[in-house]
């Protein structure tokens, strides 16, 4: 193993933004800024307390075309996958995620947050799964 | 209408985030992921950067009985480290490894013109609603008045 690609300042600067989100949500609304569940939620819930969830989705959308029209440069978007590859893993995820109650989001920042045991044991699940996924296709496959 | 503006600027700020980190690259994230060949270990420090913030707030406000402009927070109560945590987690690392796509950067670059990542959408979705079909299960947050 050897380091490369190595951007510590945008990481750290990026994952506080991340954090400064879901602190508003949770400050304000009460909420976990998880995006699987809140996706999830949106798609299947009825009811009239559903519009703060189509509200976040759409401020992640205009996140994306915000940096599409105002900072192309700092848009990368280097796919790993084919379709065929991406198909079957936004299955794998769609469903993992709603079966392991949470995503990155959620169980990664959010629940270890709040120091959850649940959350904790996802996040080191998924973490190790996608670890033992990327060295069987990338080294062995 | 106020608790959606909020909402709207979190998402914002949350895409922004995923932006600015490159967690929305999946080149990125499978760096990350590949330890046993050349490590980027940049994402360890979003989520310590992510972590440090929320954290911070979350403790700090703790034992409040409200938010600011709703009712009640809201929190999973399931405390159980039961067989559908484990085996969803790992079911969604291996998806998660396969693309480098988690479901908050894959949301954000559908915006960046290229449809394949509408292919991982589309299919994250069928299979939201799959596992919520077959489980009978439709809002995973159980109520609870205060933390």
């Amino acid at each position: 193993m050897h380091i490369v690609n190595f951007t510590p300042f945008s990481a750290l600067i990026g994952g506080a933004l991340v954090g400064l989100a879901a602190a508003l949500l949770w400050w304000t609304l009460g909420r976990i800024a998880g995006v699987s569940t809140i996706l999830g939620n949106a798609l299947t819930e009825r009811g009239s307390d559903n519009g703060w969830r189509f509200a976040f989705l759409a401020g992640l959308l205009a996140a994306g075309l915000g940096a599409v029209v105002f900072f192309p440069e700092e848009v990368h978007l280097d796919l790993a996958a084919g379709g065929g590859q991406l198909a079957v893993a936004g299955l794998l995820v769609g469903f993992g995620t709603q079966m392991g109650s949470g995503c990155t989001s959620g169980h990664g920042v959010c629940g270890i947050g709040r120091l959850s045991a649940r959350s904790i044991v996802a996040t080191l699940s998924f973490m190790v799964s996608g670890m033992l996924t990327v060295s069987v296709v990338k080294h062995l496959l | 209408m106020k608790r959606c503006v909020i909402a709207f600027l979190s998402g914002l700020v949350f895409g922004i985030g995923l932006i600015v980190s490159q967690m929305s690259n999946p080149a990125k994230v499978i760096g990350f992921l590949d330890i046993t060949g050349s490590w980027d270990p940049s994402l360890a420090l979003v989520m310590a950067g992510a972590l440090a913030v929320f954290g911070a707030v979350y403790w700090s406000i703790r034992g409040r009985r409200a938010p600011l402009v709703a009712a009640q927070f809201v929190v999973p109560t399931e405390a159980r480290i039961d067989r559908p945590l484990l085996a969803g987690s790992l079911i969604f690392g291996v998806g998660w490894g396969l693309s480098g796509f988690c479901p908050g950067p894959a949301i954000v670059s559908t915006t960046f013109g290229n449809a394949l990542v509408w292919v991982f959408v589309v299919a994250m979705i069928a299979g939201m609603l799959l596992y919520r079909f077959l489980s009978g299960r439709s809002v995973m947050t159980d109520v609870r008045g205060s933390v």
